[in-house]
């Protein structure tokens, strides 16, 4: 964990609201692990007052890449950050995916902006892993491919790949791949994690989840973040996550 | 030119005012990778309770203008695991620790101050009888004149060591509950809690905490908490521990001129871990810019 201002490189939109920062982060580069994030503070007011977490997206270099979507004042401020600006981060934090070779078929599963941390992600699985990518959005304006592969696409309205949600497009995937032996990563919105957990479940897939919550501290000082396990007791999404085995927890 | 920094609070002596507040540290060990936690004041605990407490379901947190509002619910290891597992962690630290104890009655404050007074780390309690976040104990406790006066009574005939008690800002008069805390024995008042507040989302018009009200914290209530701080010093002659949107080492300082002898860091250490090392130089050089020799001359210079 380190505290440090550091200086916008590029801050690029990539789809409609979607937005890809590029920060120089030398100093952290050798701890940071995909699954991991970044709790940022997106100017020196007292407006927004808490930081803001984000996914570790992608590594290059010395630098590390932030994609997010603009949906409230935060993101709205780091929307208009040009190059040079500052921003102060502080992490790595939480846990990070569990990548092995010991599953033949890894599928990512991204929810809108759930997408984020598997540019890196996929940066990190041994080769002789085969994997592909389930993206899901509302619409095509929502499409991107940035440091994504193999792709196939779910969208609401059927403007692009199936008319349906990202759980129809797995099924339909896992009957075409015809692989026994899969890995599951997951990341998006609530209702998409649950039937995910009910499908998953059903099948016996291998599956980890990124969890999301509204957070203060980000590194497990204020409490804030909780998620009940399979044992009624609550964990820390921050600390304890934010991947957890989606056997373990509550969605 | 060197400063002497420390203060007292009553018998407990602080090599500086600069204290961790309560559910804002946890109990020490994260906010230890920023912090060298033998150079402040000292760390106050999460809330204790004789038993562990789960806390309140989520949304726990949302922030609010200049501000945030929580609802934690006193989630807390419980007393038996508290000793077991952190204190030995906090004794290692080389930091003063006041241990903070919440409860559901006034025997399970007794109890616990009975059982926590054996632990020599322990140089303090701060009783917290003013969390809006439960339903049975804190707040109830906090507005009801008696019911501190007794808590108060009970605590200090189990404990010879400094007792602060935790005021509420959620009452009517704030100085009745500092009078009668100094009659009953303690040696301290700490203000403020947190104050009452909500939140809603006017698309699916629901409270944005699950538990409809929180607690509000951070620069927006610092105002409020300097008002009730000058209220106190002006009407009792009982140390002050302000508490309230400290963000930096000039609200600090606004802080002691207006009556407190110490203050604690909450919110902030969430935004910047590093806070209270910070105001740590800056009150220092405050001083040193103002040629003040001892830090315990700013308190209560206010001129009104
Ligand atoms: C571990 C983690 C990783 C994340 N990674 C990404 C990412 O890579 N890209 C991305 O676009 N978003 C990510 N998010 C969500 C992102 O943090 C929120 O979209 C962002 O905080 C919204 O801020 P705002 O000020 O624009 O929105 P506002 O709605 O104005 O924010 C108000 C408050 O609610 C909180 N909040 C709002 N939405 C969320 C949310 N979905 N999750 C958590 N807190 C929220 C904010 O942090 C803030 O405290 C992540 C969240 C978590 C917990
Ligand atoms: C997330 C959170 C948890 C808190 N938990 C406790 C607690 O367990 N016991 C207590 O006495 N005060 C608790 N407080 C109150 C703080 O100690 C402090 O009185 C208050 O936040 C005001 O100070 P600030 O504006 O600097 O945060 C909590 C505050 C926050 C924000
Ligand atoms: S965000 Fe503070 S404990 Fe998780």
């Amino acid at each position: 964990m380190l505290i440090k201002d550091v200086f916008v490189q590029s801050n690029q939109k990539i789809a409609e609201n979607t937005f890809l920062l590029k920060v120089n982060a030398e100093e952290y580069i050798p701890y940071v692990k995909p699954g991991q994030f970044f709790n940022i503070k997106v100017n020196n007011n007292s407006y927004p007052l808490l930081r803001r977490p984000f996914s570790i997206s992608d590594v290059e270099g010395d630098s590390i890449l932030f994609m997010y979507k603009v949906v409230g004042e935060g993101t709205r401020i780091l929307a208009n950050k040009v190059v040079g600006d500052q921003i102060n981060i502080l992490g790595p934090l939480g846990n990070q995916f569990s990548i092995n070779e010991s599953s033949n078929h890894v599928i990512l599963i991204g929810g809108g902006i759930g997408i984020a941390p598997f540019p890196y992600l996929i940066k990190q699985l041994p080769n002789s892993v085969k994997y592909s990518v389930l993206f899901g959005v509302r619409t095509e304006k929502e499409v991107h491919s940035y440091g994504l592969k193999n792709i196939l696409y779910s969208s609401d309205d059927g403007t692009v790949g199936i008319k349906g949600n990202t759980i129809e497009l797995l099924d339909i995937h896992l009957k075409q791949i015809a692989e026994k032996d899969v890995k599951i990563f997951a990341c998006g919105p609530n209702p998409m994690l649950k039937a995910l957990q009910e499908y998953t479940n059903n099948k016996n897939i291998e599956c980890e989840v990124s969890m999301e919550s509204a957070m203060a501290c980000g590194f497990g000082i204020c409490q804030g973040c909780p998620i009940e396990n399979k044992d009624n007791n609550y964990k820390l999404i921050c600390k304890d996550g934010p991947v957890f085995n989606i056997r373990d927890i509550m969605i | 030119m060197s400063v002497d920094l420390s203060v007292n609070i009553g018998s407990l002596k602080l090599k500086n005012p600069i204290l961790l507040a309560s559910g804002t540290v946890g109990y020490g060990n994260e906010i230890s990778e920023f912090v060298d936690l033998s150079k402040i004041g000292g760390i106050v605990t999460k809330s204790i309770s004789l038993k562990p407490r789960k806390g309140n379901p989520p949304q726990r947190i949302v922030e609010t203008s200049s501000g945030m509002l929580n609802a934690i619910g006193l989630a807390n290891v419980g007393l038996e695991l508290f000793i077991k597992e952190k204190i030995p962690f906090l004794k290692n630290l080389g930091s003063t620790l006041i241990c903070n104890i919440a409860a559901s009655s006034i025997e399970e404050y007794v109890e616990c101050v009975d059982i926590l007074d054996k632990e020599e780390t322990i140089k303090a309690f701060e009783i917290n009888v003013s969390c809006p976040n439960v339903k049975e104990g804190g707040l109830i406790f906090g507005n009801d004149v008696k019911a501190v006066a007794k808590i108060t009574e009970k605590v200090r005939g189990k404990t010879s060591k400094p007792i602060i008690i935790k005021l509420s800002p959620n009452n009517s008069n704030i100085v009745d509950y500092a009078k009668i805390a100094k009659q009953e024995g303690a040696d301290a008042v700490s203000a403020i809690n947190t104050l009452v507040g909500t939140s809603f989302d006017i698309y699916s018009k629901k409270p944005k905490i699950k538990n409809i009200t929180g607690g509000l914290s951070g620069p927006a209530i610092k105002p409020v908490a300097l008002a009730k701080v000058l209220e106190i010093s002006k009407e009792v002659d009982i140390p002050i521990i302000g508490i309230g949107g400290i963000m930096n080492w000039k609200d600090a300082v606004e802080f002691m001129i207006v009556g407190a002898s110490a203050f604690q860091i909450g919110t902030a250490n969430f935004i910047n871990p590093k806070a209270s090392m910070e105001i740590l130089d800056g009150i220092k050089k405050y001083c040193q810019e103002n040629t003040i020799s001892k830090i315990s001359d700013i308190i209560r210079t206010r001129k009104i």
